[in-house]
C-alpha cells in the first residue's frame, strides 16, 4: 500500500518490516521549498517502527535543507529509540551530520524574566556599591595628592609630564576659538539690548564679568571634558581590553599611583591657567567686536571693562576651574575603569564619560552660583 | 632531598561570575620547583580558575593558599605583598602599550625596588637577554611580534625574581616552532631560577613537553575529572573526555560530550 506511507515534498517512505525505508529524490535547496516537509509523520506514524534507513540514489543537489531534515529526524529517532541507519545517505552528508547533536539540546535557560522588584533592588544595589566605589576614589585620590605634595609617590614624572602636555599646551587651540568666539558672542548678544538704553559702554562690564565670572570656565571645562575626559576614558578601557590593567593588577603597582594620579594632577593644575587664558582670551574677543563693530572706542572698553571686574571674579573662576578639573578627570578615570574588555565597551567609556563630565560641570556650576547668590558673593 | 613541599595548595575552589558557576570542587597541590599544568578544552574555565589564583577574581568558596597562608582571607595590603612574590604573563603579553619593551621590564623594579637607574638597567638587559631579545629593547609593544610580546611578557613577568611563575596559554597564538623555543625558554628560565610555575594551556604539545603534573577541567561537569602529569594522563586515563583530549580524537570527544 504504498499510497498510504508517509511522504513529503522530495522524500517518500516505504516499510520493509518494521523499519521505515526513507527515499530522498530530487534536489533539496532552500531557494525552491520550505524547512518543513513533514519529518514528523515519519515517526508518529508507525507505532510500531523499529528502525529508519534511507535511500538516496536519486537525490539531486542538496544544502542545510536536507541536513535539518535528516537531523530532526535523526533527534525524533532517537527520542523514540529508533534506530537510525545512516549507511544509505551520501558520504559527505553523513560527515556533516556527525558534527551535529543526536539528542536535542536542552532550551538554554530563561533570562531576563526577573521580576520588577528584583530588579529595582539589583539597581539599587548596583547604584550603592557605585556611590562608594566613587566617594572612596575621591578619598583615596585626596590622599594620593597629599603624599604627592609630602614628596612621598610612586608617580612617575614621565607620565605627569605627558599628562600635562596632553591637557594643556595641546589644547590651546581649542580653548582659543571657543573662548574668542563666546567673547564676541557676548558683545554682540550685550549691544542688542543695551543700545535701546543708550547704554553701549555697559557691552565691556557684560563681557569681562560673564567671561571672567561664568563663561571661560564653564565653557574650558565643556570643552576639555569631551577633549581630555573621553581620551582618559578611551585609554584606560582599552587598557582593560588588552589585559594592562590586570598585569598592574598582578605586580600589586597601584593603579591609583600609575593611571589616576597623573591624569587627576594634570587636569587639576592645568584647568586654573585654561581658564585665565581663556578669560583673557575671551574678553580679547569681546574687545575686538565691540571696537571693529559696535564703535565703542578701545580706551572706554578698557576703562570700564577693568572698572567692573574685581579680583574675587578671578578667584571664584579660579576655584569653580580646579574643581570642574579634578571632577573631569575622575570621572573619566572612574568610567574608564569600569568598563568592559571589547572594542564596543571602549566607545561606550568615551561617551560615558564626556556626558557624566558635561552634565556633571553644568551641575556643579548652578551649585557653585546658588552658594555664592547665598554668600552674596 | 625529600619530597618537596606543595608551594600552591588550592582547597574545594569554587570560580564564578555572579550566579553562573565556572568551576567548583577544585583540590589540588602544586609541588614546589614542579610545572603544574591546568588542561581543559576551550571554555572550560582554564583562564578563570588562573584569575582567581593570581587575585583578580574573588572565588566564590573555598581557599588558596600559598605556602601556609590563605591568599583570599588576607588583609589586602597583605594581598598585595603575595603578589608579588608571583609573576604573571597573560595572554596577550599585555604589556603597557604607553612603554617600550625595556620600560614595560624596568617598571616594577623601579616601584618595588630601591635599586638605582644602572642597576635596574642591568637587570633589564640581563632578563631581556635571557628571553632572547638582544635587539629592540627600546621598541614599543605596537612594533614587535606576538612572540616578541610573550618573551618580553615573560622576562616581565620575571623582572621581580618571583617564586611561582602563572603563565595563561603562553603559545596561543604562535606558530609551532616559535611556541616550541617559548616552550623551551619556559623550561630553561624555571628549572634555572627554580621557580614554581602554573600553566594555563589546552596546547597538548607544550603540556606533554614540559608539565610535571596537572588537572583537567570539564566544562559540561564544572568540575575536575582528572589529576596526574600530562603523559601519565595520554597514556592511563580511564575518562574518555581526558583520553580523547590527549590523543586528538575529535570523534571520541563528541561522543563523550553527547552522552551516546
Amino acid at each position: 500500500m504504498p499510497d498510504t506511507e508517509p511522504s513529503g515534498h522530495g522524500w517518500t517512505s516505504h516499510t520493509d518490516g518494521a523499519v521505515a525505508v526513507v527515499v530522498l529524490e530530487g534536489d533539496w535547496l532552500v531557494s525552491e521549498t520550505t524547512i518543513d516537509r513533514g519529518v514528523s509523520r515519519l515517526v508518529n506514524d508507525g507505532a510500531t517502527l523499529r528502525g529508519i534507513g534511507f535511500e538516496s540514489g536519486a537525490l539531486g543537489h542538496w544544502d542545510s535543507t536536507l541536513l535539518v531534515f535528516l537531523s530532526q529526524l535523526r533527534q525524533a529517532s532517537a527520542q523514540r529509540n529508533i534506530d537510525f541507519d545512516e549507511s544509505g545517505l551520501p558520504v559527505t552528508t553523513r560527515r556533516l551530520l556527525d558534527l551535529l547533536p543526536v539528542r536535542e539540546l536542552p532550551a538554554a535557560a530563561a533570562v531576563g524574566t526577573s521580576s520588577i522588584s528584583y530588579r529595582v533592588g539589583v539597581h539599587a544595589i548596583n547604584a550603592w556599591a557605585e556611590a562608594v566605589a566613587v566617594t572612596t576614589l575621591v578619598g583615596e585620590t585626596a590622599q594620593a595628592v597629599a603624599s604627592v605634595l609630602r614628596g612621598r609617590t610612586h608617580m612617575r614624572g614621565i607620565d605627569l609630564l605627558t599628562c600635562v602636555q596632553e591637557a594643556g599646551l595641546e589644547a590651546l587651540p581649542i580653548v582659543t576659538i571657543v573662548n574668542v568666539l563666546v567673547g564676541a558672542i557676548l558683545a554682540f548678544v550685550g549691544a542688542i539690548e543695551l543700545r535701546r538704553f543708550g547704554a553701549d559702554v555697559y557691552i565691556a562690564n557684560l563681557a569681562a564679568v560673564a567671561v571672567l565670572r561664568e563663561m571661560a570656565a564653564l565653557m574650558t571645562a565643556i570643552v576639555m571634558s569631551g577633549r581630555t575626559g573621553g581620551a582618559y576614558a578611551a585609554q584606560i578601557a582599552t587598557m582593560q581590553g588588552s589585559e594592562e590593567i590586570d598585569a598592574l593588577r598582578s605586580f600589586g603597582i597601584p593603579l591609583l599611583d600609575y593611571l589616576i594620579l597623573p591624569r587627576v594632577l594634570a587636569l587639576v593644575s592645568m584647568m586654573p591657567v585654561l581658564y585665565l587664558y581663556g578669560s583673557a582670551i575671551g574678553i580679547l574677543g569681546g574687545f575686538a567686536v565691540a571696537v571693529a563693530m559696535l564703535n565703542i572706542s578701545a580706551t572706554i572698553f578698557t576703562a570700564q571693562a577693568a572698572g567692573a571686574v574685581t579680583m574675587a571674579e578671578v578667584v571664584f573662576g579660579l576655584a569653580k576651574s580646579v574643581a570642574f578639573g579634578a571632577l573631569i578627570a575622575m570621572a573619566g578615570c572612574r568610567v574608564g575603569l569600569r568598563a568592559g574588555r571589547s572594542a564596543a565597551d571602549v566607545g561606550r567609556a568615551a561617551t560615558t564619560a564626556v556626558v557624566v563630565g558635561i552634565v556633571g560641570v553644568i551641575a556643579l556650576d548652578a551649585v557653585f552660583a546658588v552658594c555664592a547668590n547665598t554668600l552674596d558673593f | 632531598m625529600q619530597a618537596p613541599a606543595a608551594k600552591l595548595r588550592v582547597k574545594r575552589l569554587s570560580v564564578g561570575y555572579g550566579e553562573r558557576v565556572v568551576q567548583q570542587d577544585l583540590s589540588f597541590d602544586v609541588a614546589a620547583g614542579s610545572i603544574f599544568g591546568i588542561m581543559g578544552g576551550s571554555g572550560c574555565g582554564k583562564s578563570t580558575l588562573l584569575q582567581a589564583l593570581i587575585g583578580l577574581l574573588r572565588p566564590s568558596a573555598g581557599s588558596v593558599c600559598f605556602g601556609t597562608e590563605d591568599y583570599w582571607s588576607a588583609t589586602e595590603a597583605r594581598r598585595t605583598e603575595m603578589g608579588r612574590r608571583f609573576g604573571v604573563l597573560f595572554q596577550s603579553g599585555a604589556l603597557w602599550s604607553s612603554m617600550t619593551a625595556a620600560q614595560n621590564v624596568a617598571l616594577p623594579l623601579e616601584m618595588f625596588t630601591t635599586l638605582d637607574t644602572a642597576a635596574i638597567d642591568a637587570l633589564v638587559q640581563l632578563k631581556l637577554s635571557l628571553v632572547g631579545l638582544d635587539v629592540g629593547r627600546d621598541a614599543m609593544p605596537a612594533s614587535l611580534s606576538g612572540g616578541m610580546v610573550k618573551r618580553v611578557g615573560l622576562a616581565r613577568a620575571l623582572s621581580l625574581e618571583p617564586d611561582m611563575l602563572f603563565l595563561d596559554e603562553p603559545s596561543a597564538g604562535l606558530d609551532p616552532m616559535s611556541a616550541k623555543r617559548l616552550d623551551d625558554l619556559i623550561l630553561d628560565l624555571c628549572h634555572g631560577f627554580g621557580v614554581t610555575v602554573v600553566l594555563v594551556s589546552h596546547d597538548l604539545e607544550s603540556l606533554l613537553s614540559i608539565c610535571d603534573d596537572g588537572i583537567f577541567l570539564d566544562g559540561s561537569t564544572h568540575t575536575a575529572i582528572a589529576h596526574g602529569a600530562p603523559k601519565v594522563l595520554r597514556a592511563q586515563s580511564g575518562n574518555p573526555i581526558v583520553h580523547a583530549f590527549m590523543n586528538r580524537e575529535q570523534a571520541s570527544v563528541e561522543r563523550a560530550a553527547h552522552g551516546s
